[in-house]
């Protein structure tokens, strides 16, 4: 491209590709903003409300609050039930064992697939795939009843032990893609030194798959932090209730004066998803795209 | 979907079926021969626990749920065969079921062409060199992560709601708007803006389409004079067929899938009149509330059913319409 003249007039065009002039910029620029502005606009004015007393909420919609009301959040921390230091534990226990679970139980079968030959491999892999497109309505019914009988009702259990059972194809996929470009040459260097396969994944495969951990970690906390129908259907007492599940004890008060608190809620249970954004922002992205792409 | 299947084209020759001890004349590609163990019963080791979970809690389930469906079965007592009772009565006398059907329809049929547009629209203004691009890729995308919280769809109720934000901007315009949640006209459309409102994940996904895309080709276009409309109708998006083919198909599942802001938005109900019983709102009340769990396992495997056709069809339209590369 370098070759070309300046002086040669289509170059105009050319260059516009690359980057624009300045009143086109400018005008982008707006665009971009104004986009940015009303998609996150409702965060915002989320966050605004859970400083505003209830009587200003509706009545002074700016995003400034004139008067500050911080104690929506005691009161709604405390308002509903238990406390939220319980709802609170309660989704951190179930995002600790599903993480768990996944990175591990994902991490072993994908390393099956991306090293190993063996009978019907193609088949098994095609059939894992297939499990993408499943939804969890399709088998939420049985499984619930499997989990009824061995009395797991009540529990974390049913939302916790199919992680360890590598239920998330997603993640597997993901791996499987990340270890085909691992070098063999690693793999068999370890080989001829004597490791055996589990030590080579131990000691090899899984230091240098750690990006992909992270984003399995990552999207495997978020997505369970959400998980709303898993947890509204196998936890049913108000002490094994997650955050999801109470917050929606405020959908019931809504006739009440409870919005601040609501509104103070929300805000507080979105918190962990926002910070992991934040901390993350690159990896959840170029996760996303990775494996929505060819990998 | 795209990557499956140039994942399954590429790196997996067909399985050696036989033991090492089959010696054929083939010569195999080195990195094969030294690379790939055979490794005896080891990979099965490390597929035990997904061999569990797929048999287990997905396969079992499934023939399970199956048998269910045939049945009259509410958890407590053991399940009744009923023959196809659940089937015909969905079909021929449950309104119920209709309106569900009806609301998710609405709902996919609306917001996914919506979304992925969108979708499009902003990763082509992004995939450019341009300051603060990943601000803004980031504030696109972050909708897509909180979307599916409980947590957002008690703030979209409240936005959408009589005194809500939305009638707000309304009255800036001079516009008196109206309780959008709670009319059955409107409430579905809250549900479908919140959906278009988490195009963030389509939009990544074709933002790394778009930059893998020739620039030779666009050099090329340029010196022929094709302008910015021909250059997008004539080259982006036949390129990218297969990536809007793939987030289609994603999206559309995810529509029917949908769950959570439709219990929220409507405390349950699936209200006002059934407006926003979106399917899978429609099944855990079947199943859950009413503990009907036969009839829900019908639900279940006629959403099953409809899912794999849309994508069986969107599969084989794809054919037709999808550029792939070579």
């Amino acid at each position: 491209m370098s070759a070309i003249t300046p002086s040669v007039p289509p170059l105009q065009k050319l260059r516009s590709l690359r980057s624009l002039p300045g009143p086109r910029r400018v005008l982008l620029h707006t665009l971009l903003i104004g986009v940015a502005l009303v998609m996150l606009y409702p965060l915002l004015w989320m966050l605004s409300s859970s400083l505003k007393p209830d009587t200003d909420i509706f009545t002074h919609p700016g995003l400034i609050p004139d008067r500050l009301h911080p104690r929506n959040y005691a009161e709604g921390w405390s308002g509903s039930g238990n406390s939220f230091a319980l709802y609170i534990t309660n989704s951190l226990i179930v995002t600790i064992g599903a993480v768990t679970g996944n990175v591990i139980s994902c991490s072993l079968a994908a390393y099956a697939f991306a090293r190993f030959e063996f009978r019907g491999k193609r088949s098994w892999f095609a059939l894992m795939l297939a499990t993408l497109m499943l939804p969890m309505q399709a088998t939420l019914i049985p499984q619930y009843t499997i989990f009824y009988n061995l009395t797991w009702i009540n529990t974390f259990l049913p939302l916790i032990v199919p992680k360890f059972l590598a239920t998330d194809a997603f993640f597997i996929f993901l791996m499987v893609q990340f270890i085909r470009s691992i070098p063999r040459e690693l793999d068999q260097a370890a080989m001829m030194d004597g490791a055996n396969p589990l030590q080579i994944y131990l000691r090899i495969i899984l230091p240098l798959m750690r990006p992909a951990l992270i984003t399995t970690t990552i999207f495997t906390f978020i997505w369970t932090y959400d998980d709303f129908l898993g947890q509204l259907v196998y936890l049913q007492q108000n002490a094994r209730f997650t955050v999801p599940l109470g917050l929606t004890l405020f959908l019931d008060k809504t006739s009440g004066s409870s919005y601040g608190a609501m509104f103070a809620m929300s805000t507080l249970a979105l918190a962990p998803t926002l910070i992991c954004f934040l901390v993350f922002q690159k990896r959840l992205v170029e996760g996303l795209a990775t494996t929505g792409m060819k990998g | 979907m795209t990557s499956a299947k140039s994942d399954e084209a590429e790196g997996e020759e067909p399985a050696a079926p036989a033991a090492p001890a089959d010696r054929r004349e083939r010569a195999r590609p080195r990195r094969r021969a030294v690379g790939r163990r055979g490794g005896g019963w080891w990979p099965y080791v490390f597929l035990a626990p997904w061999f569990v979970g797929l048999f287990g809690l997905t396969v079992y389930p499934m023939l399970d749920s199956l048998y269910l469906s045939f049945t009259d079965f509410d958890l407590l007592t053991p399940a009744r065969w009923i023959g196809a009772r659940n089937y015909t009565h969905m079909f021929s006398d449950d309104p119920v079921f209709w309106d569900s059907v009806h609301a998710t329809l609405l709902y996919v049929v609306v917001s996914v062409p919506l979304k992925l547009a969108l979708a499009l629209g902003v990763a082509i203004l992004l995939n450019r060199p341009l300051k603060g691009i990943g601000v803004y890729r980031a504030a696109f995308y972050l909708p897509s992560l909180l979307g599916g919280a409980v947590a957002m769809a008690i703030v979209w109720r409240q936005v959408f709601g009589g005194d809500g934000l939305f009638n707000d901007l309304l009255g800036w315009f001079g516009i008196k708007g109206q309780d959008w949640i709670s009319s059955p006209d409107t409430s579905i459309y809250t549900l479908i803006l919140l959906a278009v409102w988490q195009f963030g994940t389509p939009m990544v996904i074709f933002l790394a389409g778009l930059k893998q895309l020739p620039k030779d080709v666009y050099e090329a276009a340029a010196i022929d004079g094709a302008g910015t409309v021909t250059r997008f109708f004539r080259i982006t998006l036949p390129l990218l067929t297969p990536i809007v083919f793939f987030n289609l198909v994603l999206q559309i599942i995810d529509g029917f899938k949908t769950f959570t802001p439709a219990y929220v938005v409507s405390n349950g109900t699936g209200g006002p009149l059934n407006s926003t019983m979106l399917y899978s709102l429609y099944l855990y009340k079947k199943g859950f509330t009413d503990l009907q769990m036969g009839y829900a396992s019908a639900l279940a495997w006629v959403l099953f059913l409809v899912i794999a056709g849309f994508t069986a069809v969107n599969f084989v339209a794809g054919r037709y319409w999808v550029h792939y590369d070579d």
